[in-house]
């Protein structure tokens, strides 16, 4: 089956993220398909690289990025919420003016579009958040 | 992307205190431009979304209740709020913003976008769906 995942909480204050790793961790061994990975709301701030957990805790951005690079996932966050909460690529962050960009490796940066396409496009939409 | 779904948008928290109210009236107004069979749902505190008569300013936030009457020209007409839940709230239709559309196919009359529905009618609702994204 075909898959595409809607994540709408951050990391650490909500299990959504956490969950959404682990089902599609699941989806992928059980020979299923992953069409997108959408974040939107807070799950946006799951794509930033300046996140630095306790060394004892999982690192939930860096299991993202090491995830979607080892699956070739494609993992978007939306512009608009992500614009609100400070997280910018490096064209965004020249094209407002910001001195730095912080997006994490394997995440982009595109419109809400995505998410309309991912429900279109895959057989099941899943979300995780509150 | 020839293939139409059912989109549900299930609208459950209040319009302001949190952002998935607006956020997600930002997602139906761009899913909009897919021209998918799109439907609205407002349960529990949701259904105070589109109470008339809003202001926030004390605040410090935007009022963007007045977008919910444009959905009619984004040919969003099928607006589905739960009537346990305006119960629950002392609430009754006439609270509610009139929201509107027009109806090509009958000399453009002007029609009611809102429908009051029962939990039971709501739960079928949703399982005619293809896809429900819920805020």
């Amino acid at each position: 089956m075909k898959f595409s995942i809607l994540i709408n909480e951050g990391p650490y204050q909500h299990q959504a993220s956490d969950s959404a790793y682990k089902f599609i961790e699941a989806a992928l061994e059980a020979g299923h398909e992953i069409f997108r990975v959408f974040f939107y709301h807070d799950g946006v701030n799951n794509s930033t690289r300046y996140t630095v957990p306790p060394q004892d805790d999982r690192n939930i951005q860096v299991r993202w990025s090491e995830l979607a690079e080892k699956h070739d996932l494609d993992m978007v966050v939306c512009i608009a919420a992500a614009q609100r909460r400070g997280i910018l690529d490096e064209n965004e962050a020249q094209r407002q003016g910001k001195d730095g960009d912080n997006i994490a490796p394997g995440f982009r940066i595109s419109g809400l579009g995505q998410l309309i396409e991912a429900g279109i496009q895959a057989d099941r939409l899943v979300t995780f958040g509150d | 992307m020839s293939d139409v779904k059912k989109f549900l948008y299930v609208n459950r928290k209040q319009p302001y205190g949190t952002i998935y109210a607006l956020e997600s009236l930002e997602v139906v107004l761009i899913g909009a431009a897919f021209e998918q069979d799109v439907s609205l749902a407002f349960v529990d505190d949701g259904v105070y979304q589109l109470t008339k008569g809003q202001d926030p300013s004390g605040i410090g936030m935007k009022n963007f209740s007045p977008t919910y009457t444009a959905l009619g020209d984004y040919d969003i007409n099928k607006i589905y709020v739960e009537k346990e839940s305006l119960e629950a709230r002392g609430l009754t239709i006439d609270d509610l913003q009139h929201l509107t559309w027009e109806d090509e196919d009958e000399d453009w009359a002007e029609k009611d976008s809102i429908r009051v529905v029962s939990a039971s009618e709501m739960a079928e609702i949703m399982d005619q769906q293809d896809i429900v994204l819920s805020f």
